[in-house]
């Protein structure tokens, strides 16, 4: 069974539903016996970085994922969910992440042209960076996933995994041992996005 | 390289989909989610879906068919059409919806794009404008296209981004239903004025139409059509190939 971290942010239905479609048992929860008794940990996310570190820390799920995490679980962060897997974000102030990956959380106006819109919305194309994640295993390097995004991944260094060129290179994807995260939604990606999933539950 | 999005708009009244000539004379077409599962097959980037019913019970059924095409369609869907209040927003969003566009809702009252976007964030929020030409200006219409609100539509579309709008679709009621090409004129004046994507609509008749508006105006982001995708005069997957033969970037994969 997959939980799906139900923290008060975002809406999960999309998420659920792409789960259900292939196949996989996936609970909204917010229960910790449920999390502890799941296979995976999907941590999903939309808004503001510290609005959701807040009530990710309040309701406890904070602790309680990061040990999950460190016990050896299969654990997914996805958009705003992956960036709360990093050390910190600088999105309006500075605020304290997971930690569970190496990196910090910066404005993508600090690294691509002044011409160009903010957010770094819609179809890019994935470029794998060092040996290929088991969670692409079902796609190819080149195919197209759905960005929405105003921040970005900053010296992840060597947990990127992938990138997706948007007038920088910008972290698409990121890993440390059994612990992923996505930028974009694979839930909104197609059949890349589907394929991207059905790798993670069969790790 | 962020690509160019054709996006494919169903009408959708009573729980069938439908597309009129210039707003009037609607046809019904086909089912809503049968034609998302074809389109997203076929390639489309993003659907919108409008939804065109005025009664209670026809919002209800929307919404039923909304909860259905996002269980069975990963793609973002964006859903307009009586959003009035927030409440509306939520409605949708809960239903699957991952942006909400509005139009006449934002006009009756212009504090509805500032309190959505502060709950949802900019992504999520989408000014749908229809602008025809009246005396030599861009004027808004409301009410699907039925009312002239009198207001400059430049200045209006800039209000609305400037309090969160963070998309918008341009209707040239002016080329809609004629299939004589996109209101190139007209995008190229809100390209100019905003910087978040703009999605041109209104006035597709063939593929050489969208290879034209990406050409001309490269800050258009999207393309959007309704009859000419539903009756087949132009598939999704023809037109996209024609747009990298001619270097625009598309999604083909």
């Amino acid at each position: 069974m997959i939980a799906i971290i139900d923290y008060g942010v975002g809406n999960l239905f999309s998420l659920k539903s792409s789960l259900a479609a292939i196949g996989a048992d996936a609970v909204v929860t917010a229960d910790p016996e449920v999390i502890k008794s799941s296979e995976k940990i999907i941590l999903p996310g939309v808004g503001a970085f510290g609005d959701a570190a807040a009530k990710l820390r309040e309701s406890g799920m904070a602790d309680l994922v990061k040990s999950e995490a460190e016990s050896g679980k299969p654990l997914m962060g996805i958009c705003l969910g992956m960036q709360l897997l990093l050390e910190k974000s600088f999105e309006y102030g500075c605020h304290e992440g997971l930690g569970l990956i190496k990196g910090e959380i910066r404005p993508i106006t600090d690294v691509i042209p002044a011409d160009l819109k903010v957010p770094h919305i819609g179809w890019n194309a994935l470029r794998f960076k060092g040996e290929k994640s088991p969670i692409f295993k079902y796609i190819n390097e080149g195919d197209h996933v759905y960005f929405v995004h105003s921040f970005y991944g900053a010296e992840c260094d060597e947990s990127v995994i992938a990138t997706a060129e948007y007038g920088a290179t910008l972290t698409a994807a990121v890993a440390e041992d059994n612990v992923y995260g996505c930028q974009f939604h694979p839930e909104k990606s197609g059949d890349v996005g589907l394929r991207i999933l059905r790798a993670f539950i069969e790790l | 390289m962020i690509t160019k999005r054709i996006i494919p708009c169903l009408d959708v009244k009573n729980g069938r989909v439908v597309k009129g000539v210039n707003f009037e004379g609607l046809s019904d077409v086909s089912s809503p989610v049968e034609l998302a599962r074809y389109y997203s097959s076929a390639g489309a980037d993003e659907l919108v879906f409008y939804d065109i019913t005025a009664s209670a019970e026809g919002r209800a059924l929307f919404t039923d068919i909304l909860r259905e095409v996002a269980s069975q369609i990963f793609i973002p869907l964006t859903v307009g059409g009586g959003i009035n209040t927030v409440a509306d927003f939520d409605r949708v969003l809960k239903c699957g919806a991952d942006k909400v566009s509005v139009n006449s809702g934002a006009i009756r009252n212009p504090d509805l794009i500032y309190e959505a976007a502060k709950l949802y964030g900019d992504q999520c929020v989408v000014i749908s404008a229809d602008v025809k030409r009246v005396d030599g200006f861009f004027r808004v219409f409301a009410k699907g296209g039925r009312e002239n609100t009198g207001m400059e539509a430049i200045e209006w579309i800039k209000r609305c981004v400037g309090n969160g709008a963070g998309e918008v679709v341009l209707n040239s009621i002016d080329t809609d239903g004629v299939k004589g090409g996109f209101d190139i004129e007209m995008l190229d004046a809100v390209c100019n004025a905003v910087n978040v994507p703009v999605i041109a609509s209104g006035g597709a008749g063939c593929i050489e139409h969208f290879n034209t508006l990406f050409k001309t105006l490269p800050k258009v982001d999207a393309g959007l059509a309704a009859s000419i995708f539903h009756f087949g005069e132009v598939s999704i997957k023809d037109l996209k190939v024609s747009l990298a033969e001619n270097g625009i970037p598309v999604r083909l994969s």
